[in-house]
């Protein structure tokens, strides 16, 4: 549990400039990575889970601007450090997997030219083995008959295949943090399935960092080590896994584990949300973003949010929480 | 465990004799589409002219299906991608010929229509589909309203105030504001679009709604209120359901039976809690044992390997689900294994008394 992190989060707060007003996507966000465990963030749509992956990556859209945080990857705050700093370290010490790999990969150069790039690039292979080592790549990921499979372009691939593709080519470098944004959703449960026995196969193997964004809270349930819970670009509730589940605090991820269908479940028994996302662009937001839908309301709940620590046991963003 | 064994009625291949007519009945249904890119038109030409036969390598999407769907019944169709539910969804629904086999629909033969005659067809109407994501399956340039309005001016003839007290009525029956029916589908979040596509597709009255992944893009707080929607509508509407979806946590929640399906073939069907709660067949059992769910890590699970078959002139003796299944043996690989009756269920696996004793 004190294993040192690989990567820290630190009040990281995003706004997006846009016609209608400034959009205040994330608001004080924290939390931490050890080396070698799973953190997975979870929320619905709209909640800040992608801007967040984004923002640390350094790939916001020119909209976006970091208005405040530090994203510490060892000694470097990679918010803070020059355009050259961070692309030295991109790739290398941090990858990124996407949502929906056919469109993530170019589809005019085969599988094997784009790991061969990027094994020239980040990994410091010579020119002349890179194809090789790509073919080997392409095995550690369990593609069968990789020799003939690289030089295919990803449109003659499964869209498995393909998320196996963009795995290879983003452990390449052998990275000590990898984000993946939705790496399964739009595949079979089957390939789910494998998919994320590879990812965690392969972090053991390096001892890598795992930070993993999904909206299916019971994915995250069976992968994570620890869970981050974000509504409305606020970080409502990180703990262990075993612990968010056996006693879930804020009412947010309380009535989020309750709408999850399940074995046990009736189609009575799930509870919806009421209410919506509040709209970020607002000027009135009050400082905790749920009050305005939240069964358990408080006066306190006006007053600033308790204060979160990055590296806690369990944080829970509520003045009137479950107990 | 749940399953009584019986070899004495183990050898048929038809669902339950229902006590009533069935709302659909679908028996030895086929797809095939030919794959001409494989040797090209010089080939074929070349083959013809040394006399040798031309025939077309074929994809064998929907290969002998048969069930049936009562009235008031939901059932669920669940299957990886390219397993051939797309398929069999638009070969029910009319939008494509079938092969070979018959598709009923309260008594009547449809198969014969061909699908472009049935676009203009009196029963049209009567089987309606909810498509996957309403955001990209609805109309752009067509306000919620029209969105509604198109099918029942099509298929109803409704013009003028009727039309509209009719689009008006099915966007309540949905909980679908009155005054979101101006807007188009880009000015509304994503439960609201899922409910115009279901007011859309309610609003002509069908006796069988087919709703393709219809919760998948949306959040689960959104998911819970969309099934329950039509979970209601079902029962004031009196409609029977073929819910595809490759969310098992979903299909156990609003389905009475379940058709598994691989590589064009329906693997093991009966009913959902039984089906999920002791898989008979392999693939039934991966299917269930990939599903996350909140309350188990997930040791001990069937991992699936590889890739499917290919569907493309599959060799009709060896089970589709062979060099996948961790139960593969050699009798798989010379003897297609026929759907048999376990007690309320069908099961196409030599190893199903096995897996039942279990």
């Amino acid at each position: 549990m004190t294993a040192v992190p690989a990567l820290v989060v630190e009040d990281l707060a995003v706004e997006f400039r846009t016609r209608s007003g400034t959009v205040r996507a994330l608001e004080r966000v924290s939390f931490a990575v050890p080396k070698g465990e799973t953190l997975a963030i979870v929320g619905e749509s709209g909640s800040g889970k992608s801007v967040t992956a984004y923002a640390v990556m350094g790939i916001l859209d020119p909209a976006g601007r970091i208005t405040s945080g530090r994203a510490m990857l060892g000694g470097l705050d990679l918010l803070a450090a020059s355009a050259d700093q961070v692309a030295a370290v991109r790739g290398r010490e941090i990858a990124m997997i996407f949502q929906n790999p056919r469109t993530a990969l170019n589809p005019i150069r085969t599988v094997g030219q784009q790991i061969a790039d990027v094994l020239i690039r980040h990994a410091n292979v010579p020119r002349r083995e890179a194809p090789g080592r790509a073919v080997e790549l392409l095995r550690d990921v369990g593609i069968t008959d990789p020799a003939r499979r690289a030089k295919a372009y990803p449109f003659e691939m499964s869209g498995g295949m393909c998320q196996r593709v963009m795995i290879a080519i983003a452990l390449a470098a052998k990275p000590s943090v990898l984000i993946a944004d939705e790496p399964t959703t739009g595949l079979d449960v089957t390939t789910q399935a494998v998919i994320m026995d590879l990812i965690g196969d392969l972090a053991r193997d390096i001892g890598m960092a795992t930070i993993f964004i999904t909206h299916d809270l019971a994915l995250a349930a069976q992968r994570a080590d620890r869970i981050v819970v974000m509504h409305a670009g606020h970080v409502v509730e990180n703990a262990t896994t075993a612990e968010l589940f056996a006693r879930p605090r804020h009412p947010y991820t309380a009535e989020l584990i309750a709408a999850t269908p399940d074995a046990a479940a009736s189609l009575a028994a799930l509870a919806s949300i009421p209410g919506s996302l509040p709209d970020l662009r607002r000027l009135d937001l009050p400082p905790c973003r749920y009050a305005e839908r939240c069964p358990r309301r408080l006066g306190d709940c006006d007053a600033a949010l308790p204060a979160a620590p990055a590296i806690p046991e369990h944080v829970v963003a509520c003045w009137n929480p479950l107990s | 465990m749940t399953a009584t064994l019986d070899p004495t009625t183990a050898a048929t291949v038809h669902a339950a004799p229902p006590a009533e007519t069935p709302l659909l009945d679908v028996a030895e249904l086929r797809k095939r589409f030919p794959v001409s890119g494989t040797i090209g038109p010089l080939g074929r030409l070349r083959r013809r002219m040394k006399g040798g036969p031309v025939h077309l390598p074929h994809v064998h999407a929907v290969d002998d299906v048969s069930f049936t769907i009562g009235k008031g019944e939901t059932v669920g169709l669940v299957g990886e991608s390219g397993c051939g539910k797309s398929t069999l969804v638009r070969v029910l629904t009319r939008l494509l010929d079938p092969s070979g086999g018959i598709v009923r629909l309260g008594g009547r033969e449809l198969s014969l229509t061909p699908a472009k005659r049935f676009a203009k067809d009196p029963d049209r109407g009567r089987i309606q589909m909810v498509f996957q994501d309403a955001g990209e399956s609805i109309n752009p340039r067509f306000t919620a309203f029209a969105a509604i309005a198109d099918p029942l001016r099509r298929l109803r003839g409704l013009r003028g105030a009727a039309l509209t007290a009719r689009v008006e009525r099915a966007a309540d029956q949905c909980g679908l504001p009155r005054a979101l029916l101006t807007r188009f589908p880009h000015q509304l979040s994503g439960g609201q679009r899922a409910r115009v596509g279901i007011a859309r597709a309610v609003a002509v009255e069908p006796d069988l709604l087919v709703l393709d992944e219809p919760t998948a893009a949306l959040d689960v707080s959104v998911q819970v209120v969309i099934l329950q929607l039509l979970e209601r509508l079902k029962a004031e509407l009196g409609m029977s359901y073929l819910f595809v979806s490759h969310d098992l946590g979903v299909v156990r929640l609003i389905c009475d039976r379940v058709l598994v399906m691989y590589l064009g073939r329906i693997v093991e069907q009966g009913p959902a809690r039984a089906v999920f709660a002791n898989p008979l067949h392999p693939y039934t059992r991966a299917l269930v044992d990939a599903a996350p769910s909140l309350h188990d890590r997930g040791a001990g699970r069937i991992r699936l390997q590889g890739e499917p078959r290919s569907p493309i002139d599959p060799d009709p003796n060896v089970c589709r689900f062979y060099g996948r299944c961790p139960k593969g043996t050699d009798r798989c690989r010379t003897e297609m294994p026929a759907l048999r009756r376990f007690g309320v269920r069908d099961v196409a696996c030599h190893f199903a008394e096995e897996t039942a004793a279990r």
